[in-house]
C-alpha cells in the first residue's frame, strides 16, 4: 500500500506494508541513516524522532501511523537549541562510539524544549530511555546543563 | 652386483617419489575442497521466531458465575466468586500496571521496567519520556511492544502489589481510594479497553483467564451478592 508521509518538511510517497516500522522507512526507503537501529524493541532510544515535535521510538511505530504525523530526524532538526546541544557535545567530547548520540541528540533536544532548565533529576527522567554501552551518561548530563546555560545567557 | 645397487636405489627413490606426489595430491584435494566448501555460496540465515514464540499460547479457563450458585451460603459464595475474579485481578498482566512503588513492572515475574520509566503526574509517564514515547494505541507485533490508547498506570492509591486479595478487595470497595462507585467498578472491569487489554496482550504474553465478560460477570455477581471480601 501507498503512504505519503511527512519526513524533514518533504512529503514522500512510500510503498510499503502499513505494520513496516518508521525506522525501517526512514534508514531503508529514505536512506535517511542517522537514525540508528539498537534493538528494535524500544529498549535503547538509539531509533528516536520527533514525532509532531515529541520524541519517539521509531522502531516501534508503525509506517501506517507514522503517516498522520510530521516526523523530523537527526539530518534535519534545526533551531538555536540544536546548535547549543551541538557544541555542547563538542565541548565536552560525549560521543565515544557514538552509535546512540542521535537517539541522545533527540531526546536532549526535546527536553530543552520542555524544560529551559532542566536540573538532574529532570535529565534522568527524559533520558533514562537512552541507553549508552560506553556510559557516557555523565558526560551527556553535563552537556545538557551546558547548553541550556547557553541558551539562557544573552549573546 | 655393481648393477643391482642402481636399480634398487632408482625403485626405491621412484616409490617415495610416488608416496610423495600421492600425499601432495591428497593434501592438494582435501584442501581444495574444503576451501569450496568453505566458499561455497549458502542462503543467508533468515530471522526466525524463537520457539518460545511458536508454542501455543494456554488458555486458562474461568469459571462461569452460574457455577458458583451451587453454593449455598450467600457469604460464602461471594467470597468463593471473587477469589475467581482474583485470578484475573492478581494475573501479571493486571499487576504490572497496579505496582506500589512509581514504576510499572514487566514481564510474569513482576520485574521492574525497562528502560527506567515513572508515573508522572497522570499515570501516563512524566513529562519528557510519556508511555506514549514506545507505547502506541495498539500492540506492534513488529517490535512486540504492547499498546492501548489508554496505557497509563492505575493510581497509586490502587497498588495492588505486595498486597492480598482480600486487601485489594477492600481497596476496591473504598471509593476514596478506588475512586469508583460500585457501578462505576463494575464497568471498569466489564467494558474499560485498557483492562480488556489483559486478553489481547499480544506477542508471546500470557493472556489473563477466560474472557472480559465471564470477568465482568463474576465481579457484577460478586456485588450482587453483598462484596464480601477474602480474609
Amino acid at each position: 500500500m501507498s503512504y505519503a508521509i511527512s519526513v524533514n518538511g518533504q512529503v514522500h510517497h512510500v510503498e510499503d506494508d502499513g505494520q513496516t516500522p518508521l525506522l525501517w522507512v526512514l534508514r531503508d526507503t529514505l536512506k535517511l541513516t542517522g537514525t540508528k537501529y539498537g534493538c528494535g524493541a524500544a529498549q535503547c532510544g538509539a531509533c528516536t524522532v520527533h514525532v509532531d515535535g515529541q520524541p519517539m521510538r521509531s522502531c516501534t511505530l508503525s509506517l501506517e501511523v507514522a503517516s498522520s504525523a510530521r516526523i523530523i530526524t537527526i539530518e534535519a532538526i534545526e533551531g538555536a537549541d540544536v546548535r547549543a546541544i551541538q557544541d555542547a557535545w563538542v565541548a565536552h567530547d560525549v560521543p565515544q562510539c557514538g552509535f546512540c548520540q542521535s537517539g541522545q541528540v533527540m531526546s536532549a533536544i526535546a527536553l530543552l524544549r520542555a524544560t529551559e532548565k532542566p536540573t538532574d533529576r529532570d535529565i534522568d527522567l527524559a533520558m533514562s530511555g537512552n541507553l549508552c554501552r560506553c556510559a557516557t551518561y555523565n558526560r551527556v548530563r553535563a552537556a545538557i546543563h551546558d547548553a541550556a546555560s547557553k541558551l539562557g545567557s544573552p549573546t | 652386483m655393481s648393477w643391482h645397487a642402481p636399480a634398487f636405489g632408482n625403485w626405491r627413490r621412484r616409490l617415495k617419489v610416488g608416496v610423495l606426489s600421492l600425499l601432495g595430491l591428497i593434501v592438494v584435494v582435501v584442501g581444495a575442497g574444503g576451501l569450496a566448501y568453505a566458499l561455497y555460496p549458502r542462503t543467508m540465515p533468515q530471522t526466525q521466531v524463537l520457539a518460545a514464540r511458536l508454542q501455543p499460547v494456554e488458555i486458562e479457563r474461568l469459571r462461569l458465575a452460574a457455577y458458583f450458585d451451587a453454593i449455598a451460603d450467600p457469604r460464602a459464595r461471594s467470597i468463593a466468586l471473587f477469589e475467581e475474579a482474583g485470578r484475573v485481578i492478581q494475573h501479571p498482566r493486571c499487576m504490572n500496571c497496579h505496582p506500589r512503588t512509581d514504576r510499572p513492572t514487566q514481564t510474569d515475574s513482576l520485574r521492574p521496567h525497562t528502560p527506567w520509566v515513572t508515573r508522572g503526574v497522570d499515570g501516563g509517564g512524566a513529562p519528557t519520556l510519556r508511555c506514549s514515547t514506545c507505547h502506541q494505541a495498539e500492540n506492534f507485533e513488529v517490535s512486540g511492544v504492547p499498546g492501548n490508547i489508554d496505557w497509563k498506570l492505575a493510581p497509586i492509591e490502587m497498588a495492588w502489589q505486595g498486597k492480598t486479595l482480600g486487601d485489594i478487595c477492600r481497596q476496591l470497595l473504598d471509593p476514596a481510594r478506588s475512586h469508583m462507585t460500585r457501578e462505576e467498578l463494575l464497568r471498569h472491569m466489564t467494558e474499560d479497553e485498557l483492562v480488556g487489554w489483559a486478553w489481547t496482550p499480544g506477542a508471546d504474553r500470557r493472556a489473563a483467564p477466560g474472557t472480559q465478560a465471564e470477568f465482568g460477570a463474576l465481579i457484577k455477581a460478586w456485588l450482587e451478592t453483598d462484596a464480601v471480601c477474602p480474609p
